[in-house]
C-alpha cells in the first residue's frame, strides 16, 4: 500500500555508479605513522628543510591531541597504524599536455565523465588535476602565468614559490588547529596552490578534480588560495572516487586568504563514494576548511554539495576580520542508507561592519541522518556586525533524521543575528501533483528537491550548477514513489 | 466509444464505502456537471479516476478510450490526457511554474512520441496561453502555487490545464473559494478549451458555475451514486429547490 516505503527501500538498493578501480602501479610507503615516515614524504617530494620542521612539529602535535568525537556520528575506531600515508603513481610526471598522460589515467576520468580535454578546450577550466597524491596535468598554466596567476600542484609551488608557501602556509588552519588538521599537516602529500595578485581578476574557473585510489591509501590534501588586494578568483572542486569495501580516512586541509577588496568563491560538489546499501565502506571525510577575510571589503564565499561519503565532517568557515568583510556559505547536503552528515559553518565576525549569511539544505533518505552545526560569533569589537542564518531540512522517509545545532555568540550589542529553520517532509500530495501532471514519482522528487535547493544552486557557476542537478537525480532515483 | 465509461464503480477509503455503484458515460465534446451535497462523494470520485493512493476500487470498472483506467499509474492516466483540477493545488516550494509545467508538458509529449519543446517554443506557448485565464507573465516565474492566493492557484490549474491540453477534464470544486471576477475568469478559460474533441467533468455543488459554463448533462450525487440526470434546467431546479427533493425522489425509487 505504502509505495513511498517501498521505493526508498529501492533507493537504498541503488549502486554507486562510479565503482571503480584504475590500475597504475603506485609506489606505496608501508603503512602506519611516524617520523621517518614523514622524512619519507618529505624527501620524496624533495622538500626544504623548513617544510619537513614544519611537518614534524605537526606530528609532535598530533601525538598529544585526541581524537574528537563530540561530533553527531559514529563510526569504528580509526588504526592510524594502518594508514598507508604515501602513494604516488610510478610514472613519473613530467608532462607539458595530456597526450603525454598514461592512457589508463585519462580512461579513469572519462569513465567519470570528466573530459579533460573537453573541459579545457570547450571550457576554458584550467584543471589541475589530482590523481591519488601526486599532480599530474596541469593545464592554462601558462595563460594564468602571463597574469601573473599562480595554478598547479602544492608540491610545485613548494619548490617555484617557496617565500609565498612559507608565508600563507598554516596562517588559517595552523598545523595544531585541530586533529585531523595536524594530522594532515603532517604528512599531506600533495594538493593545489593558488595564487592571484594585486588587482588581478582570474578570467577562468580554477578547477581541480580529486579521485582517492590506491586501497587504503588515506589522502591528505593540501590547498592554499591567495587573493591579494583586489583579486578575485572562483574554484572549483569536485570528485566521485571507486568502489571500495574498506574505510578510507580523508583529511583536508583547504586554506583561503583575502586581502583588501579581495574575493574568493570556492564551490565543491562531493561525491566520493559512500559506502554499500548496509553502511559499509565508504569515505569518511574529515576536512578542515577555513578562509580568512583579511583585507576590508573582502569576501569569501563558500559553497557546496555533498552527496557522497560515509561520514562527513565538515565546516567550512570564514574568520571576518577586515571591516565590512563578507563571509557566505551555501550547503547542499544529501545523505543516504547509513551515511552520516556533521557539517556546517563558522563565521568569526571581528571587524567592524562584517557580514555572513548562511543558508544550509540538508536532505536526508534512507537510515541517513543529517545534522547542521553552525558557529556564528560576534567578537566585542564587531560593531554593526550582520548575520542571517537559514537551516532547512527535507526528510525523505521516516527512517532517517535531520538535526540542528546552531550556536550563536554575540558580545557586542549593536551586531544582529537572526536565524530560521524548517524541516520538511516530501508530502505525498506534492507526489500526487506530479504525476497527475504525467510526472513520474522520481521526477517529481528530482523536481521539488531541486526547489528546495535552489538558493544554494544558484550560488554555483553554471557547469557545476548542472552537475550537482544531475548528482542529485543520481543520489535520489527511486526514493518516493 | 466513449471517452469514459464508468460501470458500477464502488471505492472505499479506510475500509469506508464512499462510491457506491457510480454508472457514467462521457463522450467526447460533451461536459457534464457533478452536483451534491458536501460528503456525496463527488470529490472521491475524481480522485479514483486520477489515481489517488487512498482510494481503493472494490468493484466495478472504468473504462477510459476503451482501456481498463486501473491498468495505468496516474502518471500515465496524465500522460493519456487526464487531468485533474485540484480542489485544493498543491504547491511545491522552489519549483518555478514554468519550469514545472515544460517538464509536465514534455513527459506528456515524450509518451505521445511527439519531440520536447525547447525552452523558446515553449515560453511562446505558454505567453499565449497565460492570457487564456487573464494573468500576468509573472506568474510563470513564481514557484508553483507557493504564495498564490486561492483564487490564483485555481487560476493555474486552468493555465495547466490551457498548455497541456487533456483528453478528459475534471474540475474538482474549481469554483469554490472564487469571487465572481475570478470565476468568470476561469469558467472563460474553460469555455475557450472545450472543443470537440474534448470532454470536461465539473464537480461542484453550487450552480452558479454553471451559469457560465453550460453543461450537457447534469448528474446528482447522492450517498455515493448519481440518482438523477438531466439537462442544464436540473441544476438551476437544484439551486432553488436545494437537494432534499432529489434525495426524496431517489429515495423512493431506490
Amino acid at each position: 500500500m505504502n509505495n513511498e516505503t517501498n521505493t526508498i527501500e529501492e533507493f537504498a538498493a541503488q549502486e554507486y555508479k562510479y565503482g571503480f578501480v584504475t590500475d597504475i602501479e603506485a609506489d606505496s610507503a608501508p603503512p602506519g605513522l611516524n617520523e621517518d615516515i614523514i622524512r619519507l614524504i618529505s624527501s620524496k617530494k624533495q622538500e626544504p628543510v623548513w617544510l619537513l620542521e614544519w611537518r614534524l612539529k605537526a606530528f609532535q602535535h598530533w601525538q598529544t591531541m585526541e581524537e574528537p568525537h563530540w561530533q553527531n556520528i559514529k563510526y569504528p575506531p580509526i588504526d592510524y597504524q594502518a594508514i598507508v600515508y604515501y602513494s604516488a603513481p610510478k610514472q613519473k610526471p613530467q608532462l607539458k599536455d595530456l597526450s603525454q598522460v598514461d592512457p589508463e589515467l585519462l580512461k579513469t576520468y572519462d569513465k567519470l565523465g570528466i573530459p579533460l580535454r573537453e573541459q579545457e578546450w570547450l571550457a576554458g577550466v584550467a584543471v589541475d588535476a589530482v590523481f591519488d597524491s601526486v599532480s599530474v596535468a596541469t593545464t592554462f598554466k601558462e595563460k594564468l602565468k602571463e597574469l601573473g596567476i599562480i595554478f598547479g600542484s602544492f608540491s610545485d609551488a613548494v619548490h617555484e614559490h617557496p617565500d609565498l608557501v612559507k608565508k600563507y602556509l598554516g596562517s588559517v588552519v595552523p598545523a595544531n588547529d585541530n586533529y585531523f588538521a595536524a594530522l594532515n599537516s603532517a604528512v599531506f602529500s600533495d594538493g593545489s596552490f593558488c595564487f592571484i595578485p594585486k588587482g588581478v581578476r582570474c578570467p577562468m574557473e580554477l578547477s581541480t578534480y580529486f579521485r582517492i585510489n590506491a586501497s587504503s591509501t588515506g589522502q591528505f590534501e593540501r590547498t592554499l588560495i591567495v587573493a591579494e588586494e583586489g583579486a578575485q578568483v572562483s574554484y572549483l572542486e569536485g570528485c566521485t572516487a571507486p568502489m571500495r569495501d574498506k574505510n578510507q580516512l580523508h583529511a583536508a586541509v583547504v586554506e583561503l586568504v583575502a586581502l583588501d577588496n579581495a574575493k574568493i568563491k570556492y564551490s565543491t560538489v562531493q561525491n566520493w563514494y559512500p559506502g554499500d546499501k548496509e553502511g559499509r565502506g565508504g569515505i569518511y571525510n574529515f576536512v578542515t576548511k577555513r578562509g580568512k577575510c583579511a583585507g576590508v571589503n573582502s569576501k569569501i564565499s563558500w559553497t557546496q554539495v555533498e552527496t557522497g561519503s560515509a561520514i562527513t565532517w565538515k565546516y567550512p568557515s570564514v574568520l571576518l576580520i577586515g571591516d565590512s568583510s563578507v563571509g557566505e556559505f551555501y550547503s547542499v547536503a544529501v545523505v543516504n542508507n547509513y551515511q552520516q552528515a556533521d557539517t556546517g559553518t563558522k563565521m568569526i565576525h571581528i571587524g567592524k561592519n562584517t557580514k555572513s549569511t548562511i543558508v544550509s539544505k540538508g536532505i536526508s533518505a534512507g537510515h541517513g541522518q543529517n545534522s547542521y552545526r553552525g558557529l556564528v560569533e560576534m567578537k566585542k569589537g564587531a560593531v554593526n556586525a550582520r548575520n542571517y542564518s537559514q537551516c532547512d531540512s527535507l526528510l525523505l522517509g521516516d527512517k532517517c533524521g535531520a538535526h540542528t545545532f546552531p550556536y550563536i555568540e554575540v558580545k557586542n550589542t549593536s551586531a544582529k543575528a537572526e536565524h530560521e529553520a524548517t524541516t520538511s517532509k516530501i508530502g505525498d500530495d506534492q507526489i500526487f501533483y506530479c504525476k497527475q501532471r504525467g510526472l513520474s514519482a522520481e521526477d517529481a522528487v528530482n523536481l521539488i528537491v531541486n526547489g528546495f535547493c535552489k538558493e544554494v544552486f544558484r550560488e554555483l557557476p553554471m557547469e557545476f550548477a548542472v552537475e550537482a542537478q544531475k548528482l542529485l537525480g543520481v543520489s535520489l532515483e527511486g526514493s518516493v514513489g | 466509444m466513449s471517452l469514459l465509461e464508468i460501470k458500477n464503480l464502488h471505492a472505499s477509503v479506510n475500509g469506508n464505502e464512499i462510491l457506491r455503484g457510480i454508472n457514467l458515460t462521457v463522450n467526447a465534446g460533451e461536459v457534464h456537471a457533478i452536483m451534491g451535497p458536501n460528503g456525496s462523494g463527488k470529490s472521491t470520485l475524481a480522485g479514483v479516476l486520477a489515481g489517488r493512493e487512498a482510494y481503493t476500487v472494490t468493484d466495478g470498472q472504468v473504462l477510459y478510450k476503451g482501456n481498463n483506467l486501473f491498468d495505468m499509474v496516474p502518471e500515465e492516466r496524465a500522460r493519456e490526457g487526464l487531468f485533474l483540477a485540484f480542489q485544493y493545488p498543491v504547491e511545491i516550494p522552489g519549483v518555478n511554474n514554468s519550469y514545472f509545467l515544460k517538464e509536465s508538458l514534455n513527459a506528456i509529449r515524450k509518451h505521445k512520441g511527439l519531440e520536447q519543446l525547447d525552452a523558446i517554443d515553449f515560453l511562446a506557448l505558454i505567453k499565449q496561453k497565460v492570457k487564456i485565464v487573464e494573468m500576468d507573465e509573472s506568474f510563470l516565474n513564481r514557484p508553483v502555487n507557493e504564495g498564490f492566493s486561492g483564487g490564483e492557484k485555481k487560476r493555474n490549474e486552468i493555465f495547466h490545464m490551457a498548455v497541456l491540453e487533456p483528453m478528459l477534464s475534471i474540475l474538482d470544486e474549481t469554483d469554490s473559494g472564487l469571487d465572481i471576477d475570478a470565476l468568470r475568469i476561469v469558467s472563460e478559460g474553460v469555455n475557450k478549451l472545450r472543443s470537440k474533441e474534448n470532454a470536461t467533468i465539473i464537480v461542484t455543488h453550487y450552480q452558479r458555475l454553471l451559469n457560465y459554463i453550460i453543461p450537457d448533462v447534469v448528474h446528482v450525487m447522492k450517498d455515493g451514486r448519481l440518482v438523477k440526470s438531466g439537462g442544464k434546467e436540473l441544476a438551476l431546479e437544484l439551486e432553488d429547490r436545494g437537494y432534499d427533493w432529489v434525495h426524496e425522489e431517489a429515495g423512493q425509487t431506490v
